[in-house]
């Protein structure tokens, strides 16, 4: 190997495949390089979009409702604990077995990984909400819906965003294992490796372990720039820390 | 190109013991049309048996080496505060990374089997764990630690006597998130030549029996281990049964 590369060995070869394409293993067509890549990144964007944006449509107006409710705790605290007893090998492949391959049953499984922790957290993230400012809101005459969008919406967005992420980054990893269902993502190269070769399967590896750690920083970020100014003030109680023992501490042992 | 490229081995091919067998008697079409077969599930749950065996050894040495590691750290970041920080920003990294990825990151370098499957499954446990212990002593009333010092106890017997006890319960909790996390993600350590369930899910994904059989002991192995670090914080903690909801 003539790259500066090559002292890195195995995973030189992978980094160079990323950015290089090369002949497949099997002959005729060229696999691996920038383009390739980018457009694995896309399709696995694209399944991850779909699956988080399905479950948000679901559970956040239900996070949301429940918590302004104050109801149906236990619902939420379940709905977490059973998503978490289900691999996500194990979600898929009954999918596929009772409801076929394709983009659409990937899209759904996902989708219900990704659940729980929206939920949950809209759910936290709501009831937190001190009550003597929802006393004074609705003491100042605020509606029911104007206390959800403009109190509680408000107040509970980093644990929301904090959801977000937690499953954005869940998903992420999973869709790795979509091309089982027949939908390409980047775990494409890692399953077929008879085309791929072992320096793609390693390069689709790290480009999938980028894309995941590049999810969980920006969507941090995002989380941050959500959250009122004054409630900065403690890092680690707004991050996902807030969505493992809440939920774990408060849920498991009353169950 | 170098030599190292050719020895990672080719993917795991799951299973040959799980070829089906197809002229097995009552209920051979339904075996034959993918279906849910009782009596095919019954004649073959013994196949399940082995691959189970592998994924409660996979999850239950994670769990072990995880936890020991995470309290650990947790204890040592308790006294020293700046600690914290740190550890977390680095399990967090580790927990971010997709497990597949990282199975296939330290193939070159572990190579197949067992070893591999458990540096991965081990290194997801370290921030639940971590954040829980914390939490859980930091839980622990002030005035409490004070009363245990007023009565002579020494940092030593504080923590053991008095912290640690009355964190169990946040630990359990973090010990039994854990637990289930592991047992999904083992779900997939046969990527890694290491076995488990997810091999014979894998060897026959559009057979509905198979799937429900291996998939069913997962959840019900998750399930299972859930109720037993609960039950083993109850015994251990019976002052918290008394509260009422």
């Amino acid at each position: 190997m003539s790259t500066p590369l090559a002292i890195l060995g195995i995973f030189g070869d992978a980094i160079d495949f990323i950015f290089n394409a090369r002949e497949a293993r099997t002959g005729g067509a060229e696999v691996g390089g920038l383009g390739e890549f980018a457009s694995l990144t896309g399709k696995h964007l694209l399944v991850t979009v779909a699956a988080v944006g399905l479950a948000s449509l679901v559970a956040l107006p239900l996070g949301l409702y429940l918590g302004h409710k104050r109801r149906g705790g236990f619902l939420a605290v379940s709905v977490s604990n059973v998503g978490r007893a289900v691999p996500s090998l194990v979600l898929i492949a009954l999918f596929i077995a009772f409801l076929g391959v394709g983009f659409a049953n990937v899209a759904l499984a996902l989708a219900l990984l990704a659940i729980p922790p929206i939920l949950t957290n809209a759910y936290v993230g709501v009831t937190q909400v001190d009550r003597d400012v929802i006393d004074a809101a609705v003491g100042q005459g605020l509606t029911d819906g104007q206390v959800m969008r403009q109190i509680e919406l408000p107040l509970a967005l980093p644990l929301i965003f904090g959801g977000l992420r937690t499953s954005v980054v869940n998903v992420i990893a999973t869709a790795t294992i979509a091309p089982i269902a027949g939908v390409v993502t980047l775990g494409d190269p890692i399953i077929s490796q008879s085309v791929y070769g072992d320096a793609g399967k390693l390069a689709a590896a790290i480009v999938v372990a980028l894309l995941a750690v590049v999810a969980e920083v920006g969507l941090g970020a995002a989380q941050r720039a959500v959250t009122p100014a004054p409630l900065r003030g403690t890092p680690g109680a707004t991050r996902r820390g807030r969505f493992f023992v809440k939920t774990a501490g408060k849920g498991l042992s009353t169950s | 190109m170098s030599g190292a490229l050719g020895s990672i081995p080719l993917l795991a091919q799951g299973g040959e013991g799980f070829v089906r067998n197809r002229e097995s008697g009552s209920g051979a079409s339904c075996v034959s049309d993918d279906g849910v077969c009782p009596a095919w599930i019954v004649d073959h749950f013994d196949r399940y048996m082995e691959p189970l065996g592998r994924h409660v050894l996979l999850t239950v040495v994670a769990l072990a080496i995880g936890f020991s590691i995470s309290f650990t750290l947790a204890l040592l970041a308790h006294r020293r505060r700046w600690l914290i920080a740190p550890v977390v920003q680095l399990t967090g990294i580790l927990y971010t990374i997709p497990s597949l990825a990282l199975f296939f990151l330290l193939l070159p370098i572990t190579g197949r089997g067992f070893l591999t499957a458990e540096i991965a499954l081990v290194s997801y446990t370290l921030l639940i764990i971590f954040r829980n212990v914390v939490t859980g002593l930091d839980g622990v009333p002030s005035d409490v630690v004070d009363a245990a010092r007023g009565m002579g106890l020494n940092d030593r017997q504080v923590l053991w006597r008095v912290e640690i006890p009355l964190a169990l319960p946040e630990i359990a909790a973090g010990l039994r998130i854990a637990a289930t996390t592991t047992v999904g993600l083992a779900s997939l350590a046969f990527f890694a030549g290491a076995g488990g369930l997810g091999d014979p899910i894998y060897a026959d994904l559009n057979f509905k029996s198979n799937v429900l059989v291996a998939g069913g002991l997962c959840v019900l192995l998750a399930i299972a281990l859930d109720l037993l670090v609960l039950a083993v914080q109850r015994l251990l903690t019976p002052w918290t049964r008394a509260v009422p909801a």
